[in-house]
């Protein structure tokens, strides 16, 4: 899986691209532990790439979610699709994540 | 009912991608829509990934994989020799609860229950035999 991250307006863009499983969520945790440890406080998860993800990959975006709310930051998704989307509406994370059709209404959310 | 591929490899996680692709593979030879694919490379993985966290806490050990079909079904049979463990025991989680309540994991088996048409659980032998069924008609 690869991890792209890019700065607009002060809010950090994760671009995920590959495969979000239990194979690759352990690296995706250490990088967004150290982003959150740096002080980020406002992610957008761009899923446009993302080909596929498990529970796993849930797990690592629930957990910083908590981790950024905890500390007043926010963390909006954007452009889920496919099998991933589906992933998002039948765990529920589809309800209780702020998701956003494009990265540019995402990044109007936030700004 | 026919025996389409069987394979055993040790119960580590280093060996998903190459099980995942070996299931996806007989089920796109069976017919299988895109979709399906996708539902039982997720429910494949969430199962060996149990397998592979808690079913040999003290020693190595291996899962099982057989691949079978019938006129309507894909069957994926997993099978481990590890700690007695039916999945389909476990409560389904509160999908509704937010951020701050929403519990980290959990979601694994409920995407199991979910995704396949049918799921069935049973100790022989010493052995955990999961059993996930896909109706293949289109």
């Amino acid at each position: 899986m690869e991890i792209n991250l890019r700065k607009e307006n002060n809010v950090l863009i994760v671009t995920l691209k590959g495969r979000l499983d239990a194979v690759t969520a352990p690296d995706f945790d250490k990088k967004l532990e150290s982003l959150l440890s740096e002080g980020e406080k406002a992610l957008i998860i761009n899923f446009s790439e993302l080909e596929y993800i498990s529970s796993a990959g849930l797990r690592s975006i629930l957990a910083s979610a908590k981790q950024l709310k905890a500390n007043d930051g926010r963390m909006l998704l954007a452009e889920l699709k496919g099998p991933v989307k589906e992933v998002f509406e039948i765990s529920g994370f589809y309800s209780i994540f702020k998701i956003f059709g494009s990265e540019a209404d995402a990044l109007n959310q936030m700004t | 009912m026919k025996l389409v591929s069987e394979i055993k490899f040790p119960a580590k996680l280093e060996n998903l991608e190459m099980l995942v692709q070996s299931v996806t593979t007989c089920a796109r030879e069976h017919g299988l829509s895109d979709e399906k694919l996708s539902g039982i490379e997720l429910a494949f993985e969430e199962a060996f990934v149990n397998i592979s966290q808690y079913a040999y806490p003290e020693q190595e050990g291996e899962v099982e994989v057989k691949c079978k079909t019938d006129d309507t079904h894909f069957i994926v049979e997993i099978i481990d020799s590890g700690v007695q463990f039916d999945i389909t025991s476990l409560p389904d989680p509160d999908i509704t609860q937010d951020i701050s309540e929403r519990p980290v994991g959990g979601l694994g088996v409920f995407f199991i229950k979910k995704i396949m048409d049918e799921v069935h659980y049973r100790r022989e032998d010493n052995k955990n035999i999961l059993t996930l069924v896909i109706n293949s008609a289109k």
